[in-house]
């Protein structure tokens, strides 16, 4: 039993997984990550964590990633998981999910990689909801965009500044 | 799945009121004086305050044997389980296990219908999917969107998205929503999987990485499943079961 996020970083690692964050030299788009409980926290604990930034970091550019506060184990969760997007309990889970949108914004950042799919679809839902015009994007978006081999259908959660870089 | 620390499911017996389970809990037999009211949990918790409840208070409401007044609340699932509570108590006082108690107590059929449909959905195929795709469902979408790729991206010609590849080095999972309700998602993995050389498989068993039932606090299914699921992987005969999210 593995995440493939240590697979993601031992493929950078060792070469097999050719990335470059060149396509946002100009662009300078910043990123943060939000760090899934269920990943960090629960499972795999800080050594995860920094295996996803190592990632990150090699796929948009150092100076382009934004540390959100707190972070790693210490992370404020996201309001979707433990059921909360099925409960129908949907004013609530969006109550829950302020802290984690405001979190979001004190990093300026435009987008936001939810590296699971239940943060992925809150924190999207977080955005749209309070209009935060905040991008949440998978992290296997940008590794194939650093690759040079997103598809035009694989573009779902990219804003438009990134529609079209490397088709 | 891993089974998460907090949901320890061993031994337990359904007819324990919640004042038992947290004494059970606590060190020194339920010593509330052990809960340091710093207010650790609750400071940090994004549930604070939502429908006037929070982790410490939900404790003490425990442990003073309010069972109604918990009942009475919905707050078990508003509740994440996310143990950033637990991460913070200075004295491990696991709540987030404590709220899935408080779950249990609510019967069955009277949970949340959302949470409770995705369990019985993953019961119904060996597949464990959510949303119900059985095996069948699972393969047309994977080789549909895959011909397509091979076709309309020529880099992409020789990838492969093996099903029930028989000693594949990685078993890899898909949480359901992408092959039932966006496919192009999985496209990225594939392409991530193959430029990495790896060699790696879906199993038409198995495959979905969610699993609601432990949401719903029920425990022998979440069970069921995670043995489903396992049980794909060593059937297969591969090495590593790998989680995508
Ligand atoms: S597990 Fe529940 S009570 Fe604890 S911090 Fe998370 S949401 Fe709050
Ligand atoms: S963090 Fe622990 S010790 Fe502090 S109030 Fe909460 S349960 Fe009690």
């Amino acid at each position: 039993m593995d995440s493939i996020f240590n697979y993601y970083a031992k493929w950078i690692r060792n070469g097999d997984l050719k990335v470059s964050a060149d396509w946002n030299k100009d662009l300078k788009l910043k990123f943060t990550l939000h760090d899934p409980c269920q990943t960090v926290r629960k499972s795999y604990g800080d050594p995860i964590a920094e295996e996803m930034r190592y990632v990150l970091k090699k796929v948009v550019g150092e100076e382009n990633f934004v540390e959100m506060h707190p972070n790693r184990s210490n992370n404020y969760c996201c309001g979707g998981g433990g059921g909360s997007l099925q409960s129908g309990f949907v004013s609530e889970r969006r109550e829950y999910g302020k802290l984690k949108m405001e979190q979001i914004q004190a990093t300026g950042a435009t987008y936001c990689v939810a590296p699971c799919h239940n943060c992925h679809s809150q924190i999207h839902d977080l955005s749209e909801h309070y209009k935060t015009g905040v991008h949440t994007v998978h992290l296997w978006t940008l590794i194939c965009l650093s690759l040079g081999c997103l598809g035009e259908n694989e573009r779902t959660y990219l804003g438009p500044e990134l529609k079209e870089v490397g088709l | 799945m891993d089974p998460s620390g907090a949901v320890v499911i061993s031994g337990i017996d359904k007819k324990l009121s919640l004042k038992q389970r947290v004494a059970d809990m606590l060190p020194d037999g339920g010593n509330l004086n052990l809960c340091l009211t710093c207010g650790s949990c609750s400071s940090g918790c994004p549930a604070s305050g939502i429908g006037d409840m929070d982790p410490r208070k939900f404790l003490r409401m425990a442990l003073l044997g309010m069972e109604e007044a918990i009942a009475a609340s919905p707050w078990v699932w508003f509740c994440s389980m996310c143990q950033r509570c637990l991460h913070a108590c200075p004295m491990k006082i696991n709540i987030p296990q404590l709220v899935f108690y408080g779950r249990q107590q609510v019967p069955r059929e009277k949970r949340p219908k959302g949470i409770l449909a995705s369990c019985d959905l993953a019961l119904k195929h060996d597949t464990c999917s959510a949303m119900g795709a059985s095996e069948e469902d699972f393969r047309f979408v994977v080789e549909d969107v895959l011909a397509e790729v091979r076709e309309t991206q020529p880099e992409f010609k020789e990838m492969q998205a093996p099903i029930d590849k028989r000693e594949a080095i990685l078993f890899v999972n898909q949480n359901s929503r992408e092959p039932v309700t966006e496919p192009d998602e999985m496209v990225p993995l594939w392409k991530i999987l193959h430029r990495a050389g790896a060699d790696w498989t879906y199993g038409s068993k198995g495959w979905a990485g969610e699993n609601y039932c432990m949401f719903i606090a029920d425990e022998q299914n979440w069970e069921r499943i995670v043995r489903t699921k396992a049980r794909a992987v060593d059937d297969l005969g591969c090495q590593v079961w790998l989680n995508t999210e």
